[in-house]
């Protein structure tokens, strides 16, 4: 994914583009382009990122309106979770004999 | 070493990915944008002299597999001018610095395709060593370089198959094809021999380029790993690798090789190989003759948006 979208007025403005691989599964992103309008993305994408049957849908997102997480808070942001290991069912100690749980 | 200097080294030792909103140096910036954009010209180049053959090709299923195959080049030239555009660079500037030479695109690019042997020798022998350039370019430190890398070698591997398959059909073939196929081996080894890059010790990015974990091998190694694969290979061609030199030294477990002329090499990076002007003057055409396409898709856009303002105001 883009982060700095630094498009000269005649550049056309870049998207973000997302494919569901087959049904059932979420869209995941697979890159960028440059497109037009949101149509034109969606086609280019078709061309671009699906050349041997790698998706059955595609999402574009214009890029100026992701945003993102700051990498510099990712202490702050992420390591509260990690002394909450009793989250996971693997903290808690059950006797063998105890079945279907 | 400041905080963010000591933090981006960190990662960098520890194999963690660097990704783009992450603090990077301003010279590490610098030799991916030069990398992978000479990298993106190199696709978008390298469809011309393969493009030269589509009309000609022997047959539909030939045309439609070097269709498929220079398709593929656009795709990836797409893959990672967006790779470059994460790093501060714009598409239009990496266009202009293509069309003015301030950027270079792989040497290879610069010699003709004269016989349709060449689309073979091309998929052998240039796919193959742009494939062992590639693949460990899939774990190169930064992350939107190594994602498209990704791809870019899924996607290769066909690339290589269908030139071998062309070489064996037609070392297989008559008398004239046979000649054909071995012509163009012969033109084609010493330039993909060159195209992993002056040697070690003349390769003034190396060795920055490895310690940042971008290059993961060197020039010199990734050449010998392509010299004793392709000598093996071409023993199944029946066709003979053109360096009288070529030895295979036990002691070392690998090939030995003639002698590389750089001067050649040198000579075309530095814009005098047989196809330089005429690539690049196509390149600028393309660019020049599809300003009206580009701009009519920009003008259609805006009436669609205005229609679409207009039936919305309608209906409320």
């Amino acid at each position: 994914m883009s982060d700095k979208v630094n498009n000269k007025p005649s550049e056309w403005p870049l998207w973000e583009v997302f494919i569901r691989s087959k049904a059932g599964l979420d869209h995941k992103h697979v890159g960028s382009l440059h497109a037009v309008d949101a149509q034109m993305a969606i086609e280019n994408a078709r061309d671009v990122y699906t050349r041997r049957m790698e998706g059955v849908s595609i999402w574009v997102v214009d890029s100026r309106f992701v945003h993102a997480s700051n990498p510099d808070d990712a202490e702050a942001f992420y390591e509260p979770a990690n002394d909450k290991v009793y989250r996971h069912p693997t903290f808690y100690n059950l006797p063998d004999e105890l079945k279907h749980m | 070493m400041d905080t963010l200097a000591k933090h981006f080294e960190e990662k960098i030792n520890n194999e963690v990915t660097i990704e783009a909103k992450d603090w990077l140096p301003d010279n590490y910036r610098k030799t991916l944008i030069r990398q992978i954009s000479q990298h993106a010209h190199s696709e978008i180049v390298g469809m011309l002299p393969e493009g030269n053959w589509i009309t000609r090709a022997p047959s539909l299923r030939r045309k439609a597999v070097l269709l498929a195959k220079v398709q593929d080049e656009a795709g990836h030239g797409l893959y990672l001018y967006s790779a470059a555009e994460t790093l501060g660079i714009s598409r239009d500037e990496m266009m202009d610095q293509l069309h003015t030479g301030k950027a270079k695109y792989s040497s290879i690019f610069n010699y003709p395709t004269i016989s349709w042997a060449d689309m073979g020798a091309i998929g052998w022998l240039v796919d193959g060593a742009a494939i062992m350039n590639q693949v460990p370019l899939c774990r190169t430190s930064y992350g939107p370089y190594a994602r498209a890398m990704v791809r870019v070698c899924k996607e290769e591997s066909f690339h290589q198959r269908q030139g071998f398959e062309i070489m064996l059909t037609l070392s297989n073939g008559s008398e004239v094809q046979r000649k054909m196929a071995q012509d163009a081996l012969n033109r084609w080894w010493w330039p993909s021999i060159m195209m992993f890059g002056p040697p070690d010790d003349n390769s003034p990015h190396t060795a920055q380029s490895v310690r940042w974990r971008i290059k993961r091998f060197t020039n010199d190694e990734l050449r010998q790993k392509f010299v004793d694969i392709g000598v093996e290979q071409a023993k199944i061609l029946g066709l003979e690798v053109p360096d009288k030199d070529l030895k295979w030294n036990e002691e070392r477990g690998h090939y030995d090789f003639g002698v590389i002329n750089w001067d050649e090499f040198w000579n075309v990076v530095k814009g005098n190989g047989p196809c330089n002007k005429q690539r690049v003057e196509t390149r600028k055409k393309a660019w020049d003759e599809g300003k009206w396409v580009r701009d009519a898709a920009t003008a259609y856009a805006e009436k669609r948006k205005a229609r679409a303002a207009e039936s919305t105001m309608k209906a409320a």
